[in-house]
Protein backbone atom coordinates (compact mmCIF):
# COMPACT_ATOMS: atom_id res chain seq x y z
CA UNK A 1 0.00 0.00 0.00
CA UNK A 2 3.00 2.26 0.43
CA UNK A 3 3.61 2.83 -3.30
CA UNK A 4 -0.04 3.78 -3.87
CA UNK A 5 0.34 6.48 -1.24
CA UNK A 6 3.55 7.68 -2.97
CA UNK A 7 1.84 7.85 -6.40
CA UNK A 8 -1.10 9.82 -4.99
CA UNK A 9 1.32 12.25 -3.35
CA UNK A 10 3.25 12.83 -6.59
CA UNK A 11 0.01 13.42 -8.51
CA UNK A 12 -1.12 16.01 -5.93
CA UNK A 13 2.24 17.79 -6.20
CA UNK A 14 1.62 18.70 -9.86
CA UNK A 15 -0.49 21.54 -8.48
CA UNK A 16 -3.93 20.84 -9.84
CA UNK A 17 -4.92 24.49 -9.48
CA UNK A 18 -2.13 25.77 -11.73
CA UNK A 19 -2.92 23.14 -14.37
CA UNK A 20 -6.60 24.03 -14.33
CA UNK A 21 -5.80 27.76 -14.60
CA UNK A 22 -3.66 27.15 -17.66
CA UNK A 23 -6.31 24.94 -19.24
CA UNK A 24 -8.94 27.63 -18.67
CA UNK A 25 -6.76 30.40 -20.15
CA UNK A 26 -6.06 28.24 -23.19
CA UNK A 27 -9.80 27.66 -23.53
CA UNK A 28 -10.42 31.42 -23.26
CA UNK A 29 -7.99 32.14 -26.10
CA UNK A 30 -9.63 29.59 -28.36
CA UNK A 31 -13.15 30.72 -27.49
CA UNK A 32 -12.44 34.42 -28.04
CA UNK A 33 -10.99 33.63 -31.47
CA UNK A 34 -14.18 31.71 -32.23
CA UNK A 35 -16.33 34.62 -30.97
CA UNK A 36 -14.48 37.06 -33.25
CA UNK A 37 -14.90 34.74 -36.24
CA UNK A 38 -18.62 34.15 -35.65
CA UNK A 39 -19.14 37.85 -34.96
CA UNK A 40 -17.54 38.70 -38.30
CA UNK A 41 -19.85 36.18 -39.97
CA UNK A 42 -22.86 38.00 -38.49
CA UNK A 43 -21.63 41.50 -39.37
CA UNK A 44 -20.75 40.71 -42.95
CA UNK A 45 -23.68 38.38 -43.54
CA UNK A 46 -21.40 35.90 -45.26
CA UNK A 47 -20.50 32.33 -44.38
CA UNK A 48 -16.81 33.03 -44.64
CA UNK A 49 -16.06 36.71 -44.19
CA UNK A 50 -12.43 36.35 -45.20
CA UNK A 51 -11.09 34.22 -48.06
CA UNK A 52 -7.61 33.63 -49.45
CA UNK A 53 -7.04 33.95 -53.20
CA UNK A 54 -5.77 30.55 -54.32
CA UNK A 55 -5.34 30.88 -58.08
CA UNK A 56 -4.03 33.41 -60.54
CA UNK A 57 -7.27 33.77 -62.45
CA UNK A 58 -7.84 37.34 -61.25
CA UNK A 59 -4.36 38.69 -61.87
CA UNK A 60 -3.00 41.31 -61.94
CA UNK A 61 -5.67 42.57 -59.55
CA UNK A 62 -5.60 39.75 -57.00
CA UNK A 63 -2.59 37.54 -56.76
CA UNK A 64 -2.29 34.17 -55.06
CA UNK A 65 -1.88 34.77 -51.35
CA UNK A 66 -3.98 37.94 -51.05
CA UNK A 67 -6.90 37.93 -48.69
CA UNK A 68 -10.32 39.32 -49.56
CA UNK A 69 -12.92 40.74 -47.18
CA UNK A 70 -16.42 39.70 -48.14
CA UNK A 71 -19.77 41.26 -47.43
CA UNK A 72 -23.18 39.98 -48.41
CA UNK A 73 -26.05 42.44 -48.44
CA UNK A 74 -29.56 42.19 -49.83
CA UNK A 75 -28.57 44.58 -52.65
CA UNK A 76 -29.07 43.03 -56.08
CA UNK A 77 -26.07 41.52 -57.78
CA UNK A 78 -24.83 43.71 -60.62
CA UNK A 79 -22.30 43.36 -63.41
CA UNK A 80 -18.72 44.13 -62.45
CA UNK A 81 -18.96 43.01 -58.85
CA UNK A 82 -16.39 40.53 -57.67
CA UNK A 83 -18.22 37.62 -56.08
CA UNK A 84 -17.17 34.51 -54.27
CA UNK A 85 -19.20 31.43 -55.09
CA UNK A 86 -19.35 27.70 -54.56
CA UNK A 87 -20.19 25.24 -57.30
CA UNK A 88 -22.33 22.28 -56.23
CA UNK A 89 -20.01 19.40 -55.67
CA UNK A 90 -16.86 21.47 -55.29
CA UNK A 91 -15.61 22.62 -51.93
CA UNK A 92 -13.17 25.35 -52.94
CA UNK A 93 -14.82 28.76 -53.37
CA UNK A 94 -14.02 30.69 -56.54
CA UNK A 95 -13.47 34.45 -56.73
CA UNK A 96 -14.46 35.91 -60.10
CA UNK A 97 -16.19 38.91 -61.63
CA UNK A 98 -19.82 39.05 -62.77
CA UNK A 99 -20.07 39.78 -66.49
CA UNK A 100 -23.74 39.06 -67.21
CA UNK A 101 -26.88 39.63 -65.17
CA UNK A 102 -30.46 38.63 -65.98
CA UNK A 103 -32.90 39.67 -63.26
CA UNK A 104 -36.45 38.31 -63.38
CA UNK A 105 -39.25 40.82 -63.15
CA UNK A 106 -41.68 38.62 -61.28
CA UNK A 107 -39.51 36.92 -58.67
CA UNK A 108 -36.54 39.27 -58.44
CA UNK A 109 -34.30 36.23 -58.81
CA UNK A 110 -31.17 36.65 -60.78
CA UNK A 111 -29.11 34.60 -63.24
CA UNK A 112 -25.45 35.50 -63.20
CA UNK A 113 -22.48 34.59 -65.40
CA UNK A 114 -18.94 35.05 -64.09
CA UNK A 115 -15.44 35.17 -65.51
CA UNK A 116 -11.96 35.53 -64.09
CA UNK A 117 -10.19 38.68 -65.26
CA UNK A 118 -7.16 36.68 -66.34
CA UNK A 119 -9.12 33.86 -68.00
CA UNK A 120 -9.90 33.81 -71.69
CA UNK A 121 -13.42 32.42 -71.48
CA UNK A 122 -16.30 32.64 -69.05
CA UNK A 123 -16.87 30.23 -66.17
CA UNK A 124 -19.44 27.95 -67.85
CA UNK A 125 -16.71 25.29 -68.01
CA UNK A 126 -16.44 25.42 -64.22
CA UNK A 127 -20.15 25.25 -63.51
CA UNK A 128 -21.92 21.94 -62.97
CA UNK A 129 -22.94 19.89 -65.97
CA UNK A 130 -25.71 21.71 -67.84
CA UNK A 131 -25.62 24.75 -65.57
CA UNK A 132 -25.57 27.98 -67.55
CA UNK A 133 -25.87 30.57 -64.80
CA UNK A 134 -25.29 31.02 -61.09
CA UNK A 135 -28.11 31.97 -58.75
CA UNK A 136 -27.97 34.02 -55.58
CA UNK A 137 -27.84 30.95 -53.36
CA UNK A 138 -24.52 29.94 -54.91
CA UNK A 139 -22.92 33.26 -54.00
CA UNK A 140 -21.25 33.61 -50.62
CA UNK A 141 -20.38 37.28 -50.73
CA UNK A 142 -19.05 40.27 -52.60
CA UNK A 143 -15.41 41.28 -52.27
CA UNK A 144 -15.28 44.76 -50.73
CA UNK A 145 -11.67 45.09 -49.65
CA UNK A 146 -8.37 43.30 -49.75
CA UNK A 147 -4.98 42.95 -48.11
CA UNK A 148 -1.98 41.77 -50.12
CA UNK A 149 0.29 38.83 -49.18
CA UNK A 150 -1.31 38.12 -45.78
CA UNK A 151 -2.96 34.93 -47.03
CA UNK A 152 0.34 33.13 -47.71
CA UNK A 153 0.30 31.90 -44.07
CA UNK A 154 -2.92 29.99 -44.77
CA UNK A 155 -1.68 28.64 -48.10
CA UNK A 156 1.55 27.35 -46.57
CA UNK A 157 -0.31 25.72 -43.69
CA UNK A 158 -2.77 24.03 -46.05
CA UNK A 159 -0.23 22.78 -48.54
CA UNK A 160 2.39 21.68 -46.04
CA UNK A 161 0.38 20.50 -43.04
CA UNK A 162 3.57 19.58 -41.17
CA UNK A 163 4.15 23.29 -40.57
CA UNK A 164 0.68 23.57 -39.04
CA UNK A 165 1.46 20.74 -36.60
CA UNK A 166 4.84 22.23 -35.69
CA UNK A 167 3.24 25.65 -35.00
CA UNK A 168 0.44 24.23 -32.88
CA UNK A 169 2.87 22.00 -31.01
CA UNK A 170 5.20 24.91 -30.29
CA UNK A 171 2.31 27.13 -29.15
CA UNK A 172 1.00 24.38 -26.90
CA UNK A 173 4.46 23.88 -25.42
CA UNK A 174 4.82 27.60 -24.81
CA UNK A 175 1.49 27.81 -23.00
CA UNK A 176 2.23 24.80 -20.79
CA UNK A 177 5.75 25.76 -19.85
CA UNK A 178 5.10 29.46 -19.20
CA UNK A 179 5.25 30.23 -15.52
CA UNK A 180 2.60 32.92 -15.48
CA UNK B 1 10.36 39.79 -18.67
CA UNK B 2 13.48 40.58 -20.64
CA UNK B 3 14.16 37.30 -22.35
CA UNK B 4 14.66 37.06 -26.10
CA UNK B 5 11.29 35.42 -26.66
CA UNK B 6 9.33 38.14 -24.86
CA UNK B 7 11.16 40.87 -26.75
CA UNK B 8 10.55 39.15 -30.08
CA UNK B 9 6.87 38.68 -29.24
CA UNK B 10 6.50 42.34 -28.28
CA UNK B 11 8.29 43.50 -31.43
CA UNK B 12 6.18 41.31 -33.72
CA UNK B 13 2.88 42.37 -32.13
CA UNK B 14 3.83 46.03 -32.34
CA UNK B 15 4.93 45.89 -35.97
CA UNK B 16 1.84 43.97 -37.11
CA UNK B 17 -0.40 46.48 -35.31
CA UNK B 18 1.40 49.42 -36.93
CA UNK B 19 1.15 47.78 -40.36
CA UNK B 20 -2.58 47.23 -39.90
CA UNK B 21 -3.11 50.86 -38.86
CA UNK B 22 -1.09 52.09 -41.85
CA UNK B 23 -3.18 49.97 -44.23
CA UNK B 24 -6.39 51.33 -42.71
CA UNK B 25 -5.24 54.97 -42.97
CA UNK B 26 -4.09 54.41 -46.55
CA UNK B 27 -7.50 53.07 -47.43
CA UNK B 28 -9.27 55.94 -45.66
CA UNK B 29 -7.22 58.50 -47.60
CA UNK B 30 -9.02 57.34 -50.74
CA UNK B 31 -12.25 58.85 -49.37
CA UNK B 32 -10.79 62.36 -49.50
CA UNK B 33 -10.41 62.18 -53.24
CA UNK B 34 -13.15 63.35 -55.64
CA UNK B 35 -12.72 62.14 -59.21
CA UNK B 36 -14.23 63.64 -62.39
CA UNK B 37 -14.09 61.10 -65.19
CA UNK B 38 -15.69 61.42 -68.62
CA UNK B 39 -16.50 58.98 -71.40
CA UNK B 40 -18.17 58.65 -74.77
CA UNK B 41 -19.26 55.57 -76.68
CA UNK B 42 -20.39 55.49 -80.29
CA UNK B 43 -21.86 52.42 -81.93
CA UNK B 44 -20.23 52.55 -85.34
CA UNK B 45 -21.88 49.51 -86.85
CA UNK B 46 -24.14 46.57 -86.10
CA UNK B 47 -22.11 43.84 -87.77
CA UNK B 48 -24.81 41.18 -87.61
CA UNK B 49 -27.98 40.45 -85.66
CA UNK B 50 -29.28 36.87 -85.68
CA UNK B 51 -31.40 34.42 -83.77
CA UNK B 52 -29.42 31.40 -82.58
CA UNK B 53 -30.70 27.84 -83.07
CA UNK B 54 -31.54 27.68 -79.33
CA UNK B 55 -33.82 30.71 -79.72
CA UNK B 56 -31.65 33.44 -78.18
CA UNK B 57 -30.88 36.63 -80.02
CA UNK B 58 -27.25 37.43 -80.67
CA UNK B 59 -25.74 40.65 -81.95
CA UNK B 60 -22.23 41.73 -82.87
CA UNK B 61 -21.40 45.40 -82.90
CA UNK B 62 -18.40 47.68 -83.33
CA UNK B 63 -17.91 50.61 -80.98
CA UNK B 64 -15.70 53.65 -80.59
CA UNK B 65 -14.94 54.10 -76.91
CA UNK B 66 -13.14 57.18 -75.67
CA UNK B 67 -12.63 58.10 -72.05
CA UNK B 68 -10.57 60.19 -69.69
CA UNK B 69 -10.30 58.40 -66.34
CA UNK B 70 -7.08 59.96 -65.12
CA UNK B 71 -8.70 61.64 -62.11
CA UNK B 72 -9.67 58.25 -60.68
CA UNK B 73 -6.07 57.34 -59.88
CA UNK B 74 -4.72 58.00 -56.37
CA UNK B 75 -1.44 57.02 -54.75
CA UNK B 76 -3.23 53.95 -53.38
CA UNK B 77 -4.52 52.75 -56.76
CA UNK B 78 -3.07 49.54 -58.14
CA UNK B 79 -5.14 49.37 -61.30
CA UNK B 80 -8.50 50.28 -62.78
CA UNK B 81 -10.75 47.56 -64.17
CA UNK B 82 -13.17 49.04 -66.68
CA UNK B 83 -15.87 47.44 -68.73
CA UNK B 84 -18.67 48.46 -71.05
CA UNK B 85 -22.02 46.80 -70.44
CA UNK B 86 -25.26 46.99 -72.36
CA UNK B 87 -28.30 47.35 -70.11
CA UNK B 88 -31.86 46.78 -71.25
CA UNK B 89 -35.24 45.57 -70.09
CA UNK B 90 -37.25 42.69 -71.52
CA UNK B 91 -40.80 41.47 -70.85
CA UNK B 92 -39.53 38.68 -68.61
CA UNK B 93 -36.51 40.37 -67.03
CA UNK B 94 -36.53 43.70 -65.22
CA UNK B 95 -32.84 44.15 -65.89
CA UNK B 96 -30.30 42.56 -68.18
CA UNK B 97 -26.66 43.52 -68.09
CA UNK B 98 -24.27 42.09 -70.65
CA UNK B 99 -20.59 42.93 -70.51
CA UNK B 100 -19.31 43.66 -74.01
CA UNK B 101 -15.72 44.71 -73.50
CA UNK B 102 -13.34 45.13 -70.60
CA UNK B 103 -9.79 46.29 -69.99
CA UNK B 104 -7.33 46.79 -67.20
CA UNK B 105 -5.72 50.21 -66.90
CA UNK B 106 -2.49 49.78 -64.96
CA UNK B 107 -1.48 53.42 -64.55
CA UNK B 108 -2.59 57.03 -64.93
CA UNK B 109 -0.82 57.44 -68.27
CA UNK B 110 -3.00 54.78 -69.85
CA UNK B 111 -6.22 56.21 -68.44
CA UNK B 112 -6.92 58.60 -71.30
CA UNK B 113 -7.67 56.50 -74.35
CA UNK B 114 -9.62 55.93 -77.51
CA UNK B 115 -10.35 52.51 -78.89
CA UNK B 116 -12.19 51.10 -81.88
CA UNK B 117 -13.31 47.57 -81.15
CA UNK B 118 -15.97 44.96 -81.70
CA UNK B 119 -17.51 43.33 -78.64
CA UNK B 120 -15.07 41.08 -76.83
CA UNK B 121 -17.78 38.94 -75.30
CA UNK B 122 -20.78 37.55 -77.12
CA UNK B 123 -23.90 39.61 -76.74
CA UNK B 124 -26.54 36.92 -76.27
CA UNK B 125 -29.98 37.64 -74.87
CA UNK B 126 -31.97 35.30 -72.66
CA UNK B 127 -34.70 34.97 -75.26
CA UNK B 128 -35.39 36.79 -78.50
CA UNK B 129 -36.40 40.25 -77.36
CA UNK B 130 -33.82 42.48 -78.96
CA UNK B 131 -35.47 43.62 -82.19
CA UNK B 132 -36.11 47.35 -82.04
CA UNK B 133 -35.20 47.49 -78.37
CA UNK B 134 -33.58 50.51 -76.78
CA UNK B 135 -30.58 49.95 -74.57
CA UNK B 136 -28.09 51.89 -72.47
CA UNK B 137 -24.35 51.53 -72.66
CA UNK B 138 -22.65 51.99 -69.31
CA UNK B 139 -18.95 52.38 -68.72
CA UNK B 140 -18.19 50.89 -65.29
CA UNK B 141 -14.91 51.19 -63.45
CA UNK B 142 -13.64 49.32 -60.41
CA UNK B 143 -10.76 50.90 -58.56
CA UNK B 144 -8.52 48.15 -57.17
CA UNK B 145 -6.39 49.63 -54.41
CA UNK B 146 -2.92 48.65 -53.30
CA UNK B 147 -4.57 47.92 -49.97
CA UNK B 148 -8.03 48.39 -48.51
CA UNK B 149 -11.51 49.19 -49.77
CA UNK B 150 -12.45 48.86 -53.41
CA UNK B 151 -14.60 51.49 -55.12
CA UNK B 152 -16.83 51.20 -58.15
CA UNK B 153 -18.91 53.63 -60.16
CA UNK B 154 -20.24 54.11 -63.66
CA UNK B 155 -21.31 56.50 -66.41
CA UNK B 156 -24.61 55.70 -68.12
CA UNK B 157 -25.02 56.65 -71.78
CA UNK B 158 -28.51 56.35 -73.19
CA UNK B 159 -30.10 56.45 -76.59
CA UNK B 160 -28.87 53.32 -78.34
CA UNK B 161 -31.21 50.85 -80.02
CA UNK B 162 -31.19 47.63 -81.97
CA UNK B 163 -32.40 47.40 -85.58
CA UNK B 164 -36.01 46.40 -86.15
CA UNK B 165 -35.13 43.30 -88.16
CA UNK B 166 -32.46 40.64 -88.13
CA UNK B 167 -29.60 41.16 -90.54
Amino acid sequence: MGWIGDTVDSVKSIQIRQLLTQAVSLGMIVTSALIIWKGLMCITGSESPVVVVLSGSMEPGFKRGDILFLHMSKDPIRAGEIVVFNIDGREIPIVHRVIKVHERKDTGEVDVLTKGDNNYGDDRLLYAQGQLYLQRNHIMGRAVGFLPYVGWVTIIMTEKPIIKYILIGALGLLVITSKD
Amino acid sequence: MHSFVYRLNGLLTFSVTILAIMCAITSLSDNLHTPSPSAEIQVMNINWFQKQPQGNDEVSLTMNISADLQTLFTWNTKQLFIFVAAEYETPKNSLNQVSLWDAIIPSKEHAKFWIHTSNKYRFVDQGNNLRGKEFNLTLHWHVMPKTGKMFADKIVLTGYSFPEEYR
